[in-house]
């Protein structure tokens, strides 16, 4: 398996998508310190970035990739190789490098400018690692809607799609219920709901840690008096590893009975 | 060696494999035969594990090859449409096969006899198709192996290629390799097959030697008598 992730991340370091995703990171890096002048500020509209950004370019990238190295898939589906390696291999080598171009397009920006000797380096530490997360969940939905689908232009609409609905369509939807529902006990549908996205559970992880309750928003009040910071931390950094490990499941599950 | 029982395979609602029985044993070469379309790709493919039949079994040596791997070790396969990462260079390609199979390829004698030194460090996505095709031989027979599926072996080869290609088939069978070659190319059979499966309509419709086929339908040569078979199953 290490193999196969070795190459599909060589293969993505040869091809100039990385560069162009670490340029991105970097310049945002850069142009958020400028504008902030201040860590901790640039650390929270990062936040903003991060949350929406990382999910619908690792959605981009997972599907794109995945169907470019369909001869690469080929090849080693003949080859005497676990499939569930090769599937695993490709797709950590997707999400490793996606997240290595994060890690290093981000951190260099804030390294310069102090982060090491500032208070902030925890809720920024916190920061990239929401970030690898989201970065392993949407490659995994972006492989397992592109191994649903042998049709490209189909495969690509729907995980861009899903990353719509998530980032976008379902904050929506939650206000609109919440305004007809309105007597109804919300508290627990409002925990429900923001367990079961991991775009909110990420915005509400990071906000716990930050402390700011002004953008909390209301699923993340609910969730905070529910839990209190520390346990809401923890539970949200485990549902946010069940979102990980589930879709990747399911991916291996549905590469097992394709043909190829 | 190779042991297929009531084999089913659908695509959709299309049926391609429909109770194939199969039973392969020792060495020499078998050519599968049978009209665009007939399922001898899938057949093939089902044998190495890329397309999951819907029932039946497939054993290999005695045991089932469901869900199995390492098996693959034992066999050298050329797939019918060669698909290569096109980034990758010649040389890179073979070396990365070599560490994937944690195995010693044998690769230079091969480059040599297919004369594919001057390629090596071009790209696979500009190559000819025919220099694709003996890329793809190469990386087919590095490793020995006792089991050679070859689909379509011979497509946009040169007769120098062709010539280099049946010497090479010639030799592993003699050192007691297990060949199974589809092909459209009824000479070819002539030349070298020792026996014929004929697959049609999802079934295998006719399996024996040479002189079998010749003897069932009372021809002396493979292609009318492949055309005689083919006639007889629209009566
Ligand atoms: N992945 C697939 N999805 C859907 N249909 C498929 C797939 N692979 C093969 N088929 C269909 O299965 C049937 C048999 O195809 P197959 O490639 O096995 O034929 P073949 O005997 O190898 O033909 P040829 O002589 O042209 O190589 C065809 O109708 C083909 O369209
Ligand atoms: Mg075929």
């Amino acid at each position: 398996m290490f193999k196969i992730l070795k190459y599909s991340f060589y293969d993505l370091l040869r091809s100039r998508w990385s560069y162009v995703y670490l340029g991105f990171y970097l310049l945002l890096g850069f142009v958020l310190l400028f504008l902030n002048q201040d860590l901790s500020k640039a650390v929270i509209t990062l936040m903003n970035v991060i949350i929406v950004l990382v999910p619908l370019i690792a959605t981009i990238l997972g599907v794109m990739y995945f169907y470019n190295s369909r001869e690469f898939t080929t090849l080693l589906l003949a080859q005497p190789l676990r499939r569930s390696r090769i599937f695993l291999g490709q797709y950590l080598g997707v999400a490793g490098s996606l997240s290595l171009s994060l890690v290093l397009g981000l951190g260099l920006p804030f390294a310069l400018y102090g982060l090491f000797r500032s208070g902030a380096i925890w809720d920024f530490s916190l920061l990239l690692l929401t970030g690898v997360f989201l970065n392993l969940i949407f490659t995994a939905l972006a492989f397992l809607v592109a191994l649903a689908n042998d049709n490209r232009i189909k495969g690509f609409g729907y995980a861009v799609l899903l990353w719509l609905f998530l980032a976008v369509i379902y904050d929506g939807l939650f206000l609109l219920s919440l305004i007809l529902l309105e007597e109804y006990p919300l508290d627990t549908f409002a925990l429900g709901a923001s367990l079961l996205n991991p775009i909110d559970l990420s915005r509400t992880l990071i906000l716990l840690k930050l402390d700011i309750s002004a953008l909390l928003g209301y699923t993340g009040a609910v969730f905070k008096s529910f839990f209190g910071t520390s346990l809401g931390l923890v539970i949200s950094l485990g549902v946010l590893l069940l979102w990980t490990v589930l879709p990747t499941g399911l991916m291996l599950r549905k590469a097992r009975s394709k043909d190829f | 060696m190779i042991h297929i029982e009531n084999l089913h395979k659908k695509f959709g609602r299309n049926p391609v494999l429909e109770g194939v029985e199969l039973s392969i044993a020792g060495s020499g070469i078998h050519a599968i035969l049978g009209p665009n379309g007939s399922g001898k790709t899938t057949l093939i493919k089902s044998i190495l594990g890329m397309v999951c039949p819907d029932r039946g079994s497939i054993h290999l040596d005695g045991t089932p090859i469901r869900g199995e791997w390492a098996y693959r070790n034992r066999m050298g396969y050329l797939p019918q449409i060669a698909e290569f990462p096109s980034n990758l260079a010649v040389a890179e390609l073979f070396r990365m096969i070599a560490d994937l199979r944690q195995q010693e390829g044998q690769a230079w004698p091969l480059i040599e006899r297919f004369g594919l030194q001057p390629f090596m460090d071009k790209k696979l996505g500009t190559l000819s198709g025919g220099t694709r095709q003996k890329v793809n031989l190469v990386l087919t027979f590095m490793f020995d192996a006792p089991l050679y599926i070859l689909d379509e072996p011979t497509s946009g080869l040169d007769p120098r290629a062709m010539i280099a290609l049946k010497t090479l088939i010639r030799e592993r069978k003699s050192s007691g390799a297990l060949f199974l070659i589809t092909t459209h190319i009824m000479p070819l059979v002539e030349e070298l097959a020792d026996n014929v499966i004929y697959l049609l309509e999802g079934r295998v419709y006719f399996e024996g030697s040479l002189e079998q086929l010749y003897h069932h339908t009372g021809e002396n040569h493979v292609e009318p008598a492949i055309a005689a078979i083919a006639e007889q199953t629209h009566v």
